[in-house]
């Protein structure tokens, strides 16, 4: 198992036993200089969560290895706030709270909440999410997953407190479907990695494989065990372990890939038994965000993240970013913090969150989802952004994407 | 293609006569400006620019046209004359859209990378002050007095109200998300503020700093989401205000006393910005995705011609 303690030093043990609160005075230099001095109209606190998880590490060396993925993203939003706080007379405060890795969620969470927090951005795997949300303590809470990607979640398990930021599997998977089906590229041999987030996001592609129309013409599992991201000798293995593990396959466009556990999609580009391309979870893939992406007025987003974090921005800290500037826009246009005027808010017509998409992003009344549009790329560039023209809804085309009010095993808000 | 022959039979048959002027298109991608005529339609030049040209603008005296070149951190300066760049001056990070006081004294520039509004010296471009605003900055209007100045954020979704004397911050009005472009009406009274993802437009007021109207927008066939207001020009008795709805491919004429929507007239595809022509009988569209520019009729409100222009084309500013 090739993993990173995901430490964060100092930040992450203080965390771990008390409230990191930072306050909105003084965290953007240079403001301007016509603040208002007067009492907030309001202040908004907004706890980010999340837990010390062993994350894989990117096998391609050219990807860093980051360990604070979202937190960034949550502190970003905060300033712009703060920002925006300054300019207009409002408060903004944003609690951190990182468990550590095998520490009690459930007692962090119980804390956060009695401690007066309504807002929680949580940056949690499915089953901590679900045990935060049915906490009796999280009843009156809005709770933002900013990280969980599991369909379930909008589906069976989904609970009244819990909106999703983040895509579903089912988004990621419909997006990519919809750009394949573009391409005519309509027949796929899916290779399937073994952990649970694999077999979740390929259920997915199967899913969007029958909406669309296309052909899974073969499926196969990676059965081999991973090996270090370093070695002083492996690419030999690997350039023959990868078309043994392609060959053979029915006629195909696409070699599918999930791999989420990031143990061999890597390597299949340019070894694959036919000359194919790879998308997936590797090669093209589709997301909520990627770093080539410049759109919209999103190099902002790229420019202010880098001087604040030092790094490139990952979909987590985007997702991060999202949820905390969710909150901020719900206060913002009630002109208040009040949890019942955020909450119902938030499903209502009038909310819209910018996210620089080219569209304004609202949330599906029936299983609490925000809608937005799935970024396509390699690498290097995008390469296009779904919906895909020509793809209609009733609706609105993004809602082309994951599960439609019709097929929720959600229904949530019923009017 | 088949509406292109039918739009290009029309404007045969209707097409009035323009007095001559020439027309400056900025093309994002190709780091070009298309010159263009405005009698014949053909284009006369096109002038190489610096990286991601943008916001173009004729200083009011009509000396100059100023491009801003965001990936150069410059202005270029075009002699209408020559159809020359004779000078680039230093804008700060990444220029986005800029206005000059009437007075023919300064540019305002907002640099969208660097949450700044950047103040200098029109002729030797000399930095007077950099105001910090609120985050993206984008939109820039001068009050026809040349004492007040509009700056729009579009992360933070407000109008900053500078005061051109003490180049001080004083007022900050939350509008709908996203907001692109402000102009003033031609009195001052009333600056327009577009929200290009609030899919609004709101009206202010210049004294008050309060927004008197909202205005909202609805297409038949066309999605909500994809009204999204960008470019905004006011006729020249000011009696009509023209907003470019993006994705929507329409452009909304709006009545500026009664602000009733008076019609949609179909152009290309994401309209952005626009100018009229100085008799005020034709507006100039930049289609985005369709790389040309819509002509459309002020007094029949029809769309007669599309010229093919660069590619991205972005502004479009006009010269006497």
């Amino acid at each position: 198992m090739v993993t990173a303690k995901r430490g964060r030093g100092l930040l992450a043990r203080t965390a771990g036993h008390c409230l990191t609160v930072a306050l909105v005075a003084g965290l953007l230099g240079g403001g301007p200089t016509a603040a208002v001095a007067k009492e907030p109209a309001f202040t908004l606190r907004v706890a980010y969560l999340s837990r010390d998880y062993e994350e894989p590490l990117p096998l391609s060396l050219l990807e860093p290895i980051i360990e604070d993925k979202g937190l960034q993203g949550a502190r970003l939003a905060h300033e712009e706030n703060a920002l925006t706080g300054r300019l207009l007379g409002q408060g903004y405060e944003l609690v951190e709270r990182i468990v550590e890795e095998d520490g009690d969620l459930a007692a962090a969470a119980v804390e956060l909440l009695e401690a007066g927090e309504r807002f929680l951005v949580a940056d949690l795997e499915a089953a901590d999410l679900l045990t935060l949300a049915d906490l009796p303590e999280a009843k009156e809470a809005v709770i933002l997953n900013v990280r969980a990607f599991d369909d379930a979640l909008r589906n069976e398990d989904c609970r009244g407190n819990l909106y999703h930021v983040a895509p579903s599997f089912a988004m990621r998977a419909d997006g990519l479907a919809q750009y394949l089906l573009w391409k005519r590229w309509t027949r796929w041999f899916l290779v399937t990695g073994r952990d649970p987030e694999d077999r979740l996001y390929a259920a997915a592609l199967k899913r969007a494989a029958s909406r669309y129309g296309s052909k899974i013409v073969e499926e196969r599992d990676y059965a081999f065990d991973a090996g270090a991201r370093r070695v002083e000798s492996g690419h030999q293995q690997m350039q023959t372990q990868m078309p043994s593990l392609t060959q053979g396959a029915p006629d195909h466009d696409v070699l599918v890939v999930a791999d989420a556990a990031e143990k061999f999609g890597e390597f299949l580009p340019y070894r694959t038994a036919d000359p194919r391309p790879v998308v997936g979870t590797h090669g093209l893939v589709s997301a909520a965000w990627h770093r080539s992406f410049e759109q919209f007025g999103s190099m902002s987003l790229h420019s202010a993240f880098e001087k604040l974090a030092g790094r490139h921005i990952t979909e987590r800290d985007y997702l991060a970013w999202l949820g905390v500037k969710v909150f901020a826009e719900a206060a913002i246009r009630n002109n208040s913090a009040e949890l019942d005027r955020i909450r119902d808010y938030l499903t209502s017509d009038d909310f819209v969150a910018p996210g620089f998409k080219g569209v304004g992003l609202t949330f599906r009344r029936w299983n609490q989802q925000l809608r937005q549009p799935m970024l396509i790329a390699w690498r290097g560039a995008l390469v296009s952004v779904s919906p895909q023209d020509g793809f209609l809804h009733e609706r609105t085309a993004v809602d082309t994407l994951g599960y439609d009010e019709p097929e929720s095993g959600c229904d949530l808000n019923r009017q | 293609m088949r509406a292109g022959y039918l739009l290009f039979a029309l404007s045969l048959l209707s097409a009035s006569t323009v007095e001559a002027a020439t027309i400056f298109v900025s093309n994002e991608r190709d780091n070009t400006v298309t010159v263009i005529d405005s009698e014949s339609l053909e284009v006369i030049k096109t002038i190489e620019t610096g990286e991601r040209p943008r916001g173009i603008i004729v200083s009011d005296d009509g000396a100059e046209v100023y491009v801003c070149a965001g990936d150069d951190d410059r202005l270029d300066v075009i002699d209408p004359k020559t159809l020359e760049i004779v000078r680039s001056m230093d804008s700060g990070p990444d220029p986005e859209l800029l206005d000059v006081d009437p007075e023919g004294k300064r540019i305002y520039v907002a640099n969208e990378d660097d949450s700044m509004v950047t103040v200098m010296e029109r002729l030797s471009g000399e930095l007077i002050k950099e105001i910090p605003v609120g985050i993206e900055p984008e939109g820039m209007a001068v009050s026809p007095d040349s004492k007040l100045v509009v700056a729009t954020s579009e992360s933070t979704s407000m109008a900053h109200f500078i005061d051109a004397e003490s180049l001080e911050l004083f007022a900050n009005v939350l509008v709908d998300t996203r907001p692109r472009h402000a102009e003033f009406e031609k009195d001052g009274a009333r600056v327009w503020v577009t929200s290009e993802i609030g899919g609004t437009v709101s009206v202010l007021d210049a004294k008050t700093q309060e927004i008197v109207k909202t205005l909202s927008f609805a297409i038949p066939g066309v999605q909500p989401e994809l009204i999204q207001p960008v470019g905004l020009r006011f006729s020249k008795e000011g009696d009509r205000a023209f907003v470019a709805l993006g994705p929507s491919n329409h452009v909304a004429v709006i009545d500026t006393q009664s602000h009733e929507t008076l019609d949609y007239i179909l152009v290309g595809q994401r309209p952005w910005h626009m100018e009229i022509h100085p008799d005020g009988s034709k507006l100039y569209v930049a289609n985005g995705m369709t790389n040309d520019m819509t002509v459309i009729d002020i007094a029949s409100l029809k769309a007669e011609r599309s010229v093919p222009v660069g590619r991205l084309p972005w502004g479009v500013a006009i010269i006497p």
